[in-house]
Order: structure tokens, then C-alpha cells, then sequence
């Protein structure tokens, strides 16, 4: 029995090894300083980096975080703590159904509620549809990690007089906080790693955007338009593109397992 | 009944949990300064009367609660009172310890003090070592202060949580069962801190342990079905119980 548990993972762990030895080895040869910060370059021209595609994602991240971290951890608190009401079990319902929501519809929609009417692709439009992607996955664990803190401490702090939105923040959350941190950390990653919204709204660039309302490159887009093009320089480039990604999900998965870590040191439950 | 005044009383209240009707209309008094237990076998509104007490019943979703709770002269229900100051006057204590597991021994026993408000750091240690020794935890925790609240052992917790409740200085402490998740010698030292405390609080304590009730109280009530049975000095309802009911339950033959 032992041995088919260990194949069995041994089998799910090859895909993640394979992917990363493949991408580590036709990418590392790209990675450089420069590849960091300089701008692109065109093909077969020496120097060329990948700087303002680096900044482009982390600006739209960035944006979408700023939109879908206050409303997604409001929306868990509510599914959470007013749980047994007939809206919270609908918008709940809901809520689940977007997460598995095809992000390329996303896309589509934020095209048509931002860059159809402005004329123009940007930053902040594809941060806007980042935070659709962000948003649910956010509302969903902050909900499911609220309710996972026993009802008898909501009761110990009603008991002592402290009222319920206190009771709500500082004690639900700070018993709950592992989750609701480990639940951002995996939108964010999720988000960094998205294409398909942010090519119909942030479209691409050369340049680095001079301000939130102009197009930007993005890293996953950079990927899409360099290795389908024609010349191997360009596809080197990609594959770092890809390291570099990559790279930027194992940090942040690293730093869910800090931050939990740290915070679990030194706290042991009585059965 | 001897002299002492009476701090709190209930007249005909009656709650429900959904369709349920757990009390079926209490009418009865609570002594000042005296320990009063209540008991009565599995079912009978023992813990629903407590919890009508400090308004922590109408929490649970759909519950009802009709009559009135009388504290020093004022209903607790109308609506002109606040049900989170009448909390920091009528204090709680659980059958099941629940320390807060993200804060220390010291801030789980100012927890009340703090969240509602209190910064000065002398305050809070003043009334920190003072309910700490009201539940006789004080000297096993004194150097131990800033360890998590989960590291102490179940006994221990449940006396943390007796000052947590103590810190706030309440006139009233409730006590649902607070012994029945301990061992005996944890038991005996939570018993040894509630005959203290009546000599600054009024406590009433929920038990469905006979001996604890005629071990440490003053008065005791007996619950059937959500009426009140009986009610009188602990010594003569143990003894001369006025009910066949009371008697029977007190020897054993249910319950």
C-alpha cells in the first residue's frame, strides 16, 4: 500500500521536475543582468531585455491587488459571518461559479467596459481584469478560512462585551489570517501568470508605459509573441521569460509557507 | 433566604432555539454575593436560562426570547439597553476552555480590557496579576506571561478563561458546566476560586454535577422541561426538597 502512495506521488511530482529542469535549461542561457533591465531589442540584436515587461505585470498586479484585496476579503467576511442568510448562500453560489470563469471571457468583458469606450488599451484596463480573475479566488478562501475559526471564540469575545465588528476583525481574522494571506498570495500568482485577459486589454508595448492609461508589455505576453515569432534569439529570450516567471511563483509560494510558518511557531492546540 | 439583596431575577422568560420552546416561562431571583447553581438533567434550559442572562443567546440564529431580565432594577432586554455594555457586567465562562489561540497568557487575560479600549500599561498589569490570582493561576503563569495561551494544559486554560471574564471587573459571573471538561484536581481548583469570588461577584453556575452543587453553593435551582422545579438554600433542597421531582433527581433514580 505504501509503495503505490509513494508512486503515485512520485508520478505527480515528475510533470512540475520536468517543466522545471526543461524551462531552467533552454532559458538559463538568456538570463543576465541586462535581460533584467534593459528594453527589448529587435532579433539578432545584442543586449535586449525584457525590463519593461517585468514592470508592466508587476504594475498590473499591482492594480488588480489594490482593487481585489479589499473587496474579495469583505465579500469572504460576508459569506463567512452572515453565512446563514439566503444572500449570502446565493452570492456565495456565485462567487464559485467565477472562479472557474474562462479568463479569455474576462477579457472580453473588460474590452468592452474599458477599452471600447476609452479608445485605448492600458495598464489599468488589465489590472481591472486581473482583479476579476483575483477577486473570487480571494472572496472564496478568506470565506472558507473565516469559517474554519470555532464558533466558541466568537462567543468568548461577545461574552466579554467587545462588539461584533471588532469581534469580526480581530479575532475571526487574527485567528483566520494564515488563510486569508495564504488565499492572496495564490491570486497573485495566479494573476501573474495570465495571458489571455491582458492581450485584449493591455494589449503589448516596446516601451515602458508613462503613465497607468497607456499599453504595457507583460511578461506572459512577451512569452506568447516571442516564441511564436520566426527568429531563435527571440525564443531564447522567452524561455528566460519563462525562467524568470517561474521563478517569481516558487518566491511567492515560498513566502506563503514563510508567513505561515512564522506565524504557527510557538502556538500548539489542546484536544 | 437570608438578607442579601437580590442582584439579578428573571420574570416568566421564556426562549426558544427554532421551534423548540427550551424555557417555558422562568420566573426567579438571583442573590447578591452568593453562589447559585442551577441544575437539572440534559435538556432542561440550564444552559439556554444562562445564556438568556447575559443576552449571548440571541446570538445563535434563529432564537427567540420573550419576558424580562431584571439587573439592578433595569430589564436588560428593552431596547433602550445596550447588549454589549450589559456584557461587560455579566461576564461568561465556558464548559469548553477557549483561550484566543493567536494571543499570550497576559493578553488573553486583559483581552477584554484591551479590545475594549483600555491602553495604560499599568492598568492592565495591575488588573492582569489581580484576576489572575482570583483564579489561582497567578503563580503558575507569572513567569510564563508571554507564552502563547494554548501552551497551558486544560485545567489551566479553563482558569485563564476565569480571568479573562474576572478582568473586566462584571457584577455577575455565568458559569455553563465550567468543571465538566477538567480532571479532578483542575476541578478542585476552579471550586476553590468560585468561593472566593462570591465575595465580590454574584456567581451562578450551571452543573450537572450534584455533589459541586452541594459542595459550593449557596442556593441552588432544579430545571425539568424548562420550568423551574425548585429553588431555595442549597442545604434544604438537598435535604427537604419541597418536590418529588427534586427528589428523585437528587437520589439518582434520573438524570
Amino acid at each position: 500500500m505504501t509503495i503505490l502512495v509513494i508512486i503515485a506521488v512520485i508520478l505527480a511530482v515528475i510533470p512540475l521536475l520536468l517543466i522545471l529542469g526543461d524551462v531552467f535549461m533552454r532559458g538559463a542561457p538568456a538570463i543576465s543582468i541586462g535581460f533584467l533591465t534593459h528594453l527589448q531589442k529587435p532579433p539578432n540584436v545584442s543586449g535586449g531585455g525584457i525590463a519593461n515587461a517585468i514592470v508592466g505585470t508587476f504594475t498590473m498586479v499591482g492594480i488588480a491587488s489594490l482593487i481585489s484585496v479589499p473587496i474579495g476579503v469583505a465579500a469572504g467576511i460576508f459569506f463567512s459571518e452572515w453565512a446563514t442568510t439566503k444572500v449570502s448562500a446565493i452570492s456565495s453560489f456565485m462567487n464559485d461559479v467565477l472562479t472557474g470563469f474562462p479568463s479569455i471571457v474576462l477579457g472580453l468583458f473588460v474590452f468592452v467596459i474599458i477599452v471600447y469606450p476609452t479608445k485605448q488599451f492600458s495598464a489599468f484596463a488589465g489590472g481591472v481584469a486581473l482583479s476579476f480573475v483575483m477577486l473570487p479566488i480571494i472572496a472564496r478562501t478568506t470565506g472558507e478560512s473565516l469559517k474554519l475559526v470555532p464558533i466558541t471564540l466568537r462567543e468568548a469575545s461577545m461574552a466579554l462585551g467587545i462588539p461584533r465588528w471588532k469581534t469580526i476583525f480581530r479575532i475571526v481574522i487574527g485567528t483566520g489570517k494564515n488563510g486569508l494571506l495564504t488565499g492572496i498570495l495564490l491570486a497573485v500568482a495566479r494573476a501573474t501568470g495570465e495571458t489571455a485577459p491582458i492581450l485584449l486589454t493591455a494589449s503589448t508595448s516596446i516601451y515602458f508605459a508613462k503613465s497607468i492609461f497607456q499599453p504595457t508589455a507583460s511578461m506572459t505576453v512577451l512569452i506568447y509573441n516571442y516564441a511564436t515569432s520566426p527568429y531563435s534569439s527571440w525564443q531564447t529570450q522567452a524561455w528566460g521569460t519563462a525562467l524568470v516567471l517561474i521563478l517569481i511563483m516558487l518566491g511567492l509560494n515560498l513566502a506563503v509557507k514563510l508567513t505561515i510558518g512564522r506565524n504557527l511557531a510557538g502556538t500548539r492546540t489542546e484536544l | 433566604m437570608d438578607s442579601s439583596a437580590v442582584k439579578l431575577e428573571t420574570k416568566d422568560l421564556k426562549a426558544t432555539y427554532g421551534k423548540v420552546q427550551a424555557l417555558k416561562g422562568i420566573t426567579m431571583k438571583f442573590p447578591e454575593n452568593r453562589v447559585t447553581a442551577i441544575m437539572g438533567p440534559s435538556g432542561c434550559g440550564k444552559s439556554t436560562l444562562i445564556r438568556c442572562l447575559n443576552r449571548i443567546h440571541e446570538l445563535t440564529p434563529r432564537t427567540k426570547v420573550e419576558g424580562e431580565v431584571i439587573l439592578d432594577g433595569v430589564n436588560i432586554y428593552s431596547p433602550k439597553v445596550d447588549p454589549v455594555a450589559i456584557r461587560r457586567r455579566i461576564g461568561m465562562v465556558f464548559q469548553k476552555p477557549n483561550p484566543f489561540p493567536t494571543m499570550t497568557i497576559y493578553d488573553n487575560a486583559v483581552a477584554g480590557l484591551k479590545l475594549n479600549g483600555l491602553r495604560n500599561k499599568t492598568k492592565l498589569d495591575a488588573l492582569a496579576e489581580k484576576s489572575l490570582r482570583m483564579a489561582f493561576l497567578w503563580d503558575e503563569v507569572k513567569d510564563i506571561l508571554s507564552k502563547p495561551g494554548t501552551d497551558l494544559s486544560g485545567g489551566q486554560q479553563q482558569r485563564l478563561c476565569i480571568a479573562r471574564a474576572l478582568a473586566l471587573e462584571p457584577e455577575v459571573i455565568l458559569m455553563d458546566e465550567p468543571c465538566s471538561a477538567l480532571d479532578p484536581i483542575a476541578t478542585a481548583k476552579v471550586e476553590q476560586s468560585i468561593v472566593e469570588l462570591k465575595k465580590e461577584f454574584t456567581v451562578i453556575i450551571v452543573t450537572h454535577n450534584l455533589q459541586q452543587a452541594a459542595r459550593i453553593s449557596d442556593y441552588t435551582a432544579f430545571m425539568y422541561l424548562g420550568k423551574l422545579v425548585e429553588f431555595g438554600e442549597t442545604a434544604k433542597v438537598f435535604e427537604k426538597p419541597k418536590s418529588e421531582l427534586t427528589e428523585k433527581y437528587i437520589t439518582g433514580k434520573f438524570g
